[in-house]
């Protein structure tokens, strides 16, 4: 048996301290959201030999008005570049103005106005919330019966908690990677955290039933059924997510850039629900049991 | 297996029938992902047995071709444009809105449509107070052009005549290997007529068998070339001065060429017919104002002139008088000679009074649309015909290698020049026309455009179909009346069309100038290109990365669970198998998100079975029975296997209300496979677990993560924290 309820203060140490470095990594540096949300544009071009350095890239687009633009080179011949919204007329320019620079070929362009921009804020706003109110819905559905010991609304509420651990180091590491690598949080960076909000739940989920179930079947203190709960269901828990993480894996590694930002939400995701569903929820629950009981004993 | 198990089973032949299933299940699912590998099969060895001369057996034999159905590709993985365009509604009354939204898709989807792309998709969506298109084009990896003509407020166009399309020698458009082919090509046609020609002139030679040879014309080429009896007015009626010098049947001693190609022609005998031919001189005086005349003299006096003439003329001075005279430059010089003519050649009035002559007479003076003629018949002939055969040997021209040319060609006046189109009345008829008002750049151009085709017609076309196809031929040519010609230069950017039309088609004509305008004005706010090559890019990347984590997932659940992990791999496989094939039958759209969430749902998939393995696990190392612990195993772990897919599912259904196709992809594939590998998991595992039970390897239970030992009975009374599971 690994001790992992007992040592809970160690535990809840270092989740506490991720967690607060990264709600002061989002309110001082925020997350850099990508042109989707803000509206602008990015294109890439790939050159067929090396790419020219951002000041000839500067020097070039100089005479277009584009306010700020930012170049950034992925790769030895793949420039990214970001700048404001412009119209087809004005891509068109940028494209003639660059070709004195070397050969190359348009990958992508991507322009999208305010609106749009503002739009997708909204929806992802909105889908966040939506997301969070019937996971909710569903915990309090699932731990809906009643059980002694600890109310099941409990349950939920941990299982909650855990969730917002989760995605708030998650966000918390995209605002650090958003600082110094200036990744952006994009349309589809909504989507893989939308995931992992139905991930982290669903591994607490299975810990919590295990302990519902024995402390059902064969009562006992709160603490070691948890304990016990916890390593019945340890071998599972890192299977599962190993499986999810060997795929994943794989597609940050081998799936190409587009994709990358994507698979590593899933992956943190992951990792942190996992981490978190082991050694955040079911401590948490024994803490919040151990609180209350207290209080009960000392009223009497 | 006897018989009478099969149809009435018990426990294990249920189990049976439930593999089999399986099985057919999945090689149904596998043949169906891989249709364009079984349809190639198909047909390469059709395509040997044909080689063996056995024909069309496959075919014959009712072994099918499937159509072809592939993967229904997203425009990040196929490379393409994304648009949003923003409708501007503030003109527009509330209640109007939505069918000015379906106009303005309506217009866009018939702009698109003019670019050939492959299913182009134009879509309307409302979100919040914006009324949108939404138009996605597969493989357009170039949309400057594309974009430029959707947003573009109207598409009317004025084309012009193409004078490439009139003009017969095109020869110079031809690139320099066009030039060469075609010359090497006439070379050998000029050498194979020579050829023909010495053949069929020499001595005992068969004129019949070697135009069969020779000959390229395949309906005379099996008749000996006959061509039957042929006049001057025939198709083939230029062969015949070629024969006249001939005796009947004879071979003219020189080829015959012309555009066709080369003949080689031969006179087989002459007939004359009732009709008749003459040949005649004239002497023409022309007035003022009549076609091609170049004389400053007024009617009155070219009249006068031919009665003076007319008095003193005579058949002996008459050729005299017509070089002095005639206006007619052309046969002036020959003394008014027009050599033979028969009817239907000459304008009837001429033709009238010169038929009505005697051989060595003088008309009176005749009055036609060229002036005034005097007319002498000097001979008299009837109409002879030909029989003729030839052996033809095709040419080829410029026109051969070029595509035919437009009939139309843009003269850069477009909708965007045009103020209003409206319905008016002529002044002094009150004959119903079209006006058209154009803006300043537009009045400047339509002067040119004009100036230039003074007498011909001006093509209007609207999104690159006719305005109106009157004569419902599809296409609006020179018969169409509603391609108005241009009566002079038309300076103030006014104009009208008038014709022959009714206030009703009027009023068409002018809503459809009006109309080709987009009901309300456009903008683009949203552009997403993907080049073809990074789609294709993404694409294989991402295929790779899948069949990379199924391995690893495959490793390690092999590694770990033994024999359970055996078999949820092979459910893996046919997850994968199943889940492709139900994208394909529904044409599920993969996008680079989309494969991401299958690849995640591979991972998921054997969630389920994890759950399930170690629930069984935990069963035998408590010491019960193989069967009972598989069965104990799905039944207790099914709560957790949904309690946990469901909130994926709900996060999914979320995602799915998102109308962004790259997020919608994701939600669909990842909630598509999580349903299916929860069916892949439970039944299909369930039913190869149970299989695998029976067989006698199965006796030997740490192959299924029980101990080494059989279980002692105190472990299952272990209490809880008691000992460690691992």
């Amino acid at each position: 048996m690994i001790h992992i309820v007992k040592t809970r203060r160690i535990w809840l140490i270092i989740s506490s301290v991720f967690f607060v470095a990264a709600v002061i990594a989002l309110l001082s540096w925020g997350l850099k959201f990508g042109v989707d949300f803000t509206g602008g544009s990015i294109l890439e071009v790939s050159y067929k030999n090396s790419a020219p350095t951002n000041e000839v890239i500067h020097e070039k687009l100089a005479p277009l008005n584009l306010g700020e633009v930012e170049a950034r080179r992925a790769g030895e011949q793949n420039i990214i570049l970001r700048f404001k919204n412009v119209d087809q007329p004005t891509h068109q320019k940028i494209l003639d103005a660059l070709k004195p620079s070397g050969e190359f070929t348009e990958k992508s362009f991507d322009s999208i106005g305010p609106v749009i921009g503002q739009d997708l804020r909204n929806k992802s706003m909105w889908a966040i919330i939506i997301a969070l109110v019937l996971i909710l819905a569903y915990l309090s559905y699932v731990f809906r019966k009643v059980s002694h010991t600890v109310a099941s609304w409990k349950y939920g509420a941990v299982a909650i908690v855990g969730l917002v651990h989760d995605i708030v180091l998650v966000a918390g590491v995209f605002a650090v990677l958003g600082k110094f690598a200036g990744v952006e949080v994009t349309a589809s960076f909504i989507a893989a955290f939308l995931t992992v909000l139905g991930f982290s739940v669903h591994n607490t989920i299975v810990v919590f039933d295990r302990s519902r179930e024995n402390l059902l079947k064969r009562g006992g203190n709160f603490e070691d059924v948890v304990e016990y709960s916890v390593n019945q269901t340890l071998g599972r828990s890192i299977n599962t997510s190993l499986t999810v993480l060997l795929v994943m894996t794989a597609v940050y590694f081998f799936g190409g850039e587009s994709i990358r930002n994507f698979t590593l939400v899933l992956i943190l995701g992951v990792l942190f629900g996992t981490y978190s569903s082991i050694f955040v929820a079911s401590p948490l629950l024994v803490v919040w049991h151990n609180v209350s009981k207290r209080r009960k004993t000392s009223s009497k | 297996m006897r018989i009478g198990r099969l149809f009435r089973p018990r426990a294990r032949g249920k189990l049976r029938w439930g593999i089999t299933f399986l099985i057919i299940l999945g090689l149904v699912a596998t043949l169906y992902d891989g249709l364009q590998y079984y349809n190639g099969n198909r047909d390469n060895w059709n395509k040997g047995l044909k080689a063996r001369g056995m024909g069309e057996l496959l075919p014959a034999l009712g072994w099918p071709s499937w159509p072809p159905r592939d993967f229904a590709l997203g425009l990040d993985l196929q490379g393409g444009t994304h648009l949003v365009y923003e409708a501007d509604m503030k003109d527009v009354a509330g209640g109007d809105r939505d069918s000015a939204l379906e106009g303005v898709r309506d217009v866009i989807e018939r702009r698109v449509n003019i670019f050939g792309v492959s299913e182009p998709v134009v879509q309307t969506s409302k979100t919040g107070g914006a009324y949108r298109v939404v138009v996605e084009l597969a493989g357009v990896s170039d949309p400057t052009k594309t974009i430029e003509q959707i947003g573009e407020r109207t598409l009317l166009e004025f084309k012009e005549q193409n004078p490439a399309a009139l003009t017969a020698d095109r020869s110079t458009e031809l690139n320099p290997e066009q030039k060469k082919q075609l010359a090497d090509f006439n070379t050998v046609a000029k050498k194979q007529a020579d050829e023909a020609l010495t053949a069929v002139r020499a001595p005992g030679a068969d004129f019949n068998a070697l135009v069969a040879k020779y000959s390229q014309d395949d309906p005379t080429k099996d008749k000996g070339g006959d061509l039957g009896w042929i006049t001057s007015k025939s198709p083939e009626g230029p062969l015949i001065p070629s024969v006249q010098p001939l005796k009947p049947g004879e071979i003219s001693p020189t080829l015959f060429e012309d555009e066709r190609g080369y003949q080689v022609v031969k006179f087989l005998e002459k007939r004359d017919t009732s009709d008749k031919e003459i040949r005649a001189r004239h002497i023409l005086i022309c007035y003022k104002g009549v076609a091609s005349c170049t004389k400053e003299r007024s009617k009155d006096e070219a009249k006068a002139l031919a009665e003076t003439l007319k008095k003193t003329i005579t058949p002996e001075n008459f050729a005299d008088l017509a070089t002095k005279n005639s206006d007619d430059t052309g046969s002036a010089t020959r003394g008014g000679d027009l050599g033979f003519f028969g009817k239907g050649m000459m304008v009837p009035v001429f033709e009238a009074a010169a038929f009505a002559l005697q051989k060595g007479q003088i008309s009176d003076v005749v009055e036609s649309d060229f002036g005034f003629h005097i007319i002498l018949k000097t001979d008299e002939r009837p109409v002879s015909e030909y029989h003729v055969a030839r052996a033809l040997i095709y040419k080829k021209s410029a026109s051969d290698f070029l595509p035919p040319p437009e009939f139309w060609k843009s003269t850069g006046l477009t909708g965007k020049h045009l103020k209003k189109a409206y319905v008016t009345s002529a002044q002094q008829t009150g004959q119903i026309q079209v006006g058209l008002d154009f803006n300043d750049e537009g009045t400047k151009l339509f002067q040119e455009i004009t100036k230039r085709n003074k007498g011909k017609p001006l093509g209007i076309f609207l999104d690159g179909n006719s305005i109106i196809d009157t004569n419902g031929d599809h296409v609006i040519d020179q018969r169409d009346t509603y391609a108005p010609n241009v009566n002079d230069e038309i300076i103030g950017g006014s104009a009208v069309i008038s014709g022959n039309m009714t206030s009703q088609e009027a009023k068409i004509l002018a809503q459809r100038l009006n109309a080709g305008a987009l009901p309300v004005p456009v903008a683009l706010v949203s552009q997403n290109t993907v080049g073809a090559s990074l789609g294709a890019d993404s694409l294989h990347k991402s295929i790779f990365a899948g069949f990379i984590g199924l391995l690893l997932v495959a490793l390690f659940m092999i590694l770990y669970y033994r024999v359970p992990g055996v078999l949820a791999v092979i459910a893996l496989c046919l997850y994968s198998t199943l889940i492709l094939a139900i994208f394909k039958l529904f044409g599920v759209t993969l996008t680079l998100a989309g494969i991401a969430g299958f690849i995640l749902s591979i991972g998921i998939a054997v969630d389920a079975n994890i759950l399930i393995f170690e629930r069984m696990k935990e069963e035998l190392r408590a010491g019960k029975s193989l069967d009972a612990s598989i069965r104990d195993g799905f039944t207790r772990a099914w709560t957790s296997i949904s309690d946990s897919n469901v909130s994926s599912l709900i996060t999914a259904f979320v995602l799915y209300s998102f109308s962004t196709s790259l997020i919608k992809g994701f939600a669909l594939t990842l909630s598509v496979g999580i349903v299916v590998s929860m069916f892949s998991a439970i039944v299909v595992t369930r039913q190869l677990l149970r299989l695998v039970a029976g067989w006698r390897i199965s006796k030997n239970v740490w192959l299924f993560g029980g101990p080494r030992q059989k279980a002692t009975p105190e472990l299952v009374q272990r209490a809880p924290g008691a000992s460690s599971v691992q």
